[in-house]
């Protein structure tokens, strides 16, 4: 087989059940036996970009196609879009409310994560019409 | 030291999972923002933390955390304990707030988790 292309749907509604996708993608990683280090770098970056389309775009795709030697993470939401992306991806920047602070998120740290863990990290996004984001760790 | 210690040093309680109180643990990280744990790459083992949804869990799974202290004598959701239970991540809880509990376990020699 030439890689493996795993797809999930992250459900908006459901804050109990995000980074279930995440969980799965490192599940598999760990079989193919990829290096403990790596798996945590994209498993940490994937979990942010999870949580952040539950709690800021209302759900989207989590799509993720691992290769022999690298594994591509895109995910794809059609929430309001983010209006300043240079602004968002300033450590501390959040625009969560007081109900998500009180889950233990809304630090501003998640995108600065993202892009500080991966080896390669795009953002786009359109305000009214939702956000790309694709990882890539190298392994 | 052991996760067993850790719960004789707090005066923890077990929650779950207590069938792994003999693995080691070495370094910890005290937070109620999840982004701020997973800003840290660095091997960690303890997690100690107010918070009691699912996404702690999740977040020490991530981290490939082995332990979570829950301060304040707070204690997990049924969801929170399922998920851990489910991977074998002990949970304990202590009425120590998060400065002590923190100060307590630094003082006996658990290390702070580094940034890569
Ligand atoms: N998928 C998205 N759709 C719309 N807006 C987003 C999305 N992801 C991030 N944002 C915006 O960018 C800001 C910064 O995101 P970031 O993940 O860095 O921080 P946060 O989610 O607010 O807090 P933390 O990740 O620390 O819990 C968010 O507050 C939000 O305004
Ligand atoms: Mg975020």
């Amino acid at each position: 087989m030439e890689h493996l292309h795993l797809e999930y749907d992250v459900d908006g509604n459901n804050f109990v059940s995000a980074g279930q996708a995440t969980e799965n993608v490192k599940f598999c990683l760990k079989g193919l036996g990829v290096n403990p280090q790596d798996i945590r770098r994209i498993a940490i970056a994937m979990y942010e970009g999870e949580i952040n389309m539950v709690i800021h775009a209302n759900g989207g795709k989590a799509i993720a196609d691992i290769y022999l030697d690298k594994i591509v993470v895109q995910l794809i939401d059609s929430g309001e879009g983010i209006a300043n992306i240079e602004q968002a991806m300033q450590p501390g920047f959040s625009t969560a409310t007081e109900d998500i602070r009180s889950l233990g998120f809304g630090a501003g740290m998640g995108l600065p994560n993202m892009k500080k863990y991966t080896d390669d990290f795009a953002i786009e996004s359109t305000l009214g019409v939702g956000t790309k984001i694709t990882l890539t760790v190298k392994f | 030291m052991t996760i067993e210690q850790v719960a004789q040093i707090l005066n923890a309680e077990f929650v779950c999972c207590e069938e792994n109180k003999h693995n080691e643990v070495h370094s910890a990280c005290g937070s109620d923002m999840m982004s701020d744990v997973l800003a840290y790459v660095k091997d960690q083992s303890v997690l100690i933390t107010g918070l009691c949804n699912p996404q702690v869990v999740r977040t020490a799974e991530m981290m490939d955390m082995v332990c979570i202290v829950f301060v304040r004598g707070k204690r997990p959701s049924d969801e929170a304990i399922a998920l851990a239970q489910q991977k074998g991540l002990v949970m304990m809880t202590t009425q120590h707030r998060m400065f002590s509990a923190c100060g307590l376990l630094y003082s006996a020699g658990l290390i702070a988790g580094e940034s890569c």
